[in-house]
């Protein structure tokens, strides 16, 4: 049988990204010394962190990196976090929800102070990113034959708590260029202070290149708030995400449950399952 | 370069020789996977070996009617968690290439849903890679790469792939979705072979 026809994967190939545009969308990715240039309370159970990483290459919206903690007698601990800042400089933004019982996010919530110096190893991930110029290359999906051109196809970002930290990165970088490209992102947060970026995200929603914000409270909603707080249901995902019919690239980051969740809503509801691309943060 | 971050002192010091470094003990199954599960049903389940000479098939039952191992194994994701002693149930690729003829060296691990992963053929062989449908004595769900995924435990286990389809034969090494993507060619835990 004929190389190319075996190697052709029989049903839909999300795999067809070439080496070429994977290789020139991301960076190569080494250890760095990130010093700490601030922190701030991102809401009442996260942080956001500024770092300065020296010999930083820059990163495309979307991607992550590891950072590494030591202890005094050399133990290690080692955890991912997204990055909610893209483009050529060699400052990072972080934001980090503490997890109660957690070794290495109290560590980072409520420890971390300017000055501090921090091992970090990224960028990394080529897959979940977005980038206006690369709307094209990154829309590797291999399912645009016939469609509209890449860059024209909308954008649905899906996040559940911390998970809106890359799909933040996605969507500055898309309101900093005043791409075209219908932006649209659904947020699941607890309660109204839970919300992560909550000024720049409603001066994106504002700007000239409009971002549509929808939130979901799973807690406690605000005063007048239409409906009484609940989780993300496959009702709401009909009404608050892009119709299928849009063939929008949708990207959904949060915890392994969340995301598990909505990517198989969206699959029944008709998306096309090589136009979602996900994140899982870990946890049930 | 490593140097002591000022004021973390970690949580455990359960440190066990059979975590690799960088990775934490974790009790919960953790999931890598780059979008939707898919849903594969076992009355339209095949898995393929292409080589140059042809292909050999296995549906569902036949694959059943092999030799069926029980495998107990520590499996390391590349995201920094390790699970100790799990068990599983599978085929092991010695038995699925018992009569496969093939001068390849190389395999490219093709999935339900589009995904591939890379890895070479003596690294399946001799007692070290399975299709496995099993875990802890329950059918594999698909959140966890079922009905079957590759069982390749000495690896990351993003080259465990999850959802197996088939393996196709290559004579050079190339790299599959998740190598395109940032990760190691080869994917050693114990030398930390993460990302390119
Ligand atoms: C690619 C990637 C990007 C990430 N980006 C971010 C980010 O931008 N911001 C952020 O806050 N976190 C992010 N995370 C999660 C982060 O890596 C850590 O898992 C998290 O901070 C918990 O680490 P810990 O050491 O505090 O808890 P641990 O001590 O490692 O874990 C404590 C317990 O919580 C469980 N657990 C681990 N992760 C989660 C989770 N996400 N939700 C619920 N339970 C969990 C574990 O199974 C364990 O039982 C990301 C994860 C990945 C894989």
């Amino acid at each position: 049988m004929s190389e190319a026809v075996a190697q052709r994967p029989e049903s839909n190939a999300p795999s067809a990204v070439p080496p070429s545009a994977a290789l020139r969308a991301v960076p190569r990715s080494g250890w760095h010394v990130a010093t700490v240039a601030s922190t701030r309370r991102e809401t009442p159970n996260a942080s956001r962190l500024e770092l300065d990483v020296d010999g930083w290459p820059g990163n495309a919206a979307g991607q992550h990196l590891d950072v590494r903690l030591t202890a005094p007698d050399g133990y290690t601990a080692t955890r991912s976090y997204s990055i909610a800042s893209s483009g050529t400089g060699t400052r990072v933004t972080l934001a980090v929800d503490k997890l109660p019982d957690g070794e290495v996010s109290p560590y980072l919530v409520d420890e971390v102070r300017g000055g501090d110096m921090l091992e970090v190893h990224g960028p990394l991930g080529a897959f979940f990113v977005w980038a206006p110029d690369a709307a094209a290359a990154g829309d590797s999906d291999g399912d645009d034959t016939g469609g509209p051109t890449a860059g024209t196809r909308p954008v649905q970002l899906i996040a559940g708590g911390s998970g809106v930290v890359p799909l933040f990165a996605m969507a500055a970088a898309h309101g900093a260029v005043a791409d075209s490209t219908p932006f649209r992102l659904l947020y699941s947060v607890r309660s109204p202070d839970d919300v992560y970026f909550a000024d720049e995200l409603q001066r994106l929603a504002e700007a000239s290149a409009p971002l549509r914000l929808d939130l979901v409270y799973t807690r406690r909603a605000p005063d007048g708030w239409p409906s009484s707080p609940a989780r993300i249901t496959r009702e709401v995902l009909e009404t608050a995400v892009i119709p299928a019919a849009e063939r929008p690239r949708v990207f959904v980051c949060g915890s392994t449950g969340f995301v598990e969740r909505v990517a198989d809503w969206l699959v029944e509801l008709g998306h096309d399952a090589r136009s979602i691309r996900t994140e899982r943060y870990g946890g049930t | 370069m490593s140097f002591i971050t000022r004021g973390f002192s970690g949580r455990s010091r359960d440190r066990d020789d059979r975590l690799p470094p960088g990775q934490t003990l974790v009790p919960d199954f953790p999931v890598l996977s780059a979008g939707p599960t898919p849903e594969v049903d076992t009355a339209e389940w095949e898995f393929t070996i292409r080589t140059e000479s042809g292909v050999h098939r296995w549906n569902w039952d036949e694959f059943m009617a092999l030799a069926i191992e029980d495998v107990d194994t520590d499996i390391h994701c590349v995201t920094h968690w390790s699970k100790l002693g799990t068990n599983w149930r599978g085929v092991s690729l010695d038995t699925l290439f018992e009569h496969v003829e093939t001068e390849r060296e190389f395999v490219m691990a093709h999935s339900y849903g589009g995904y591939t992963t890379n890895v070479p053929l003596d690294e399946l062989l001799g007692g070290k890679a399975w299709v496995a449908f099993e875990f802890d004595g329950e059918p594999l769900e698909p959140e966890h790469g079922g009905p079957a995924r590759l069982l390749v435990p000495h690896l990351y286990f993003w080259k465990s792939a999850k959802w197996v389809r088939g393996l196709l034969m290559m004579d050079e090494d190339e790299p599959g979705f998740w190598e395109q993507n940032g990760y190691h060619l080869h994917g050693d835990p114990w030398t930390e072979e993460r990302y390119w």
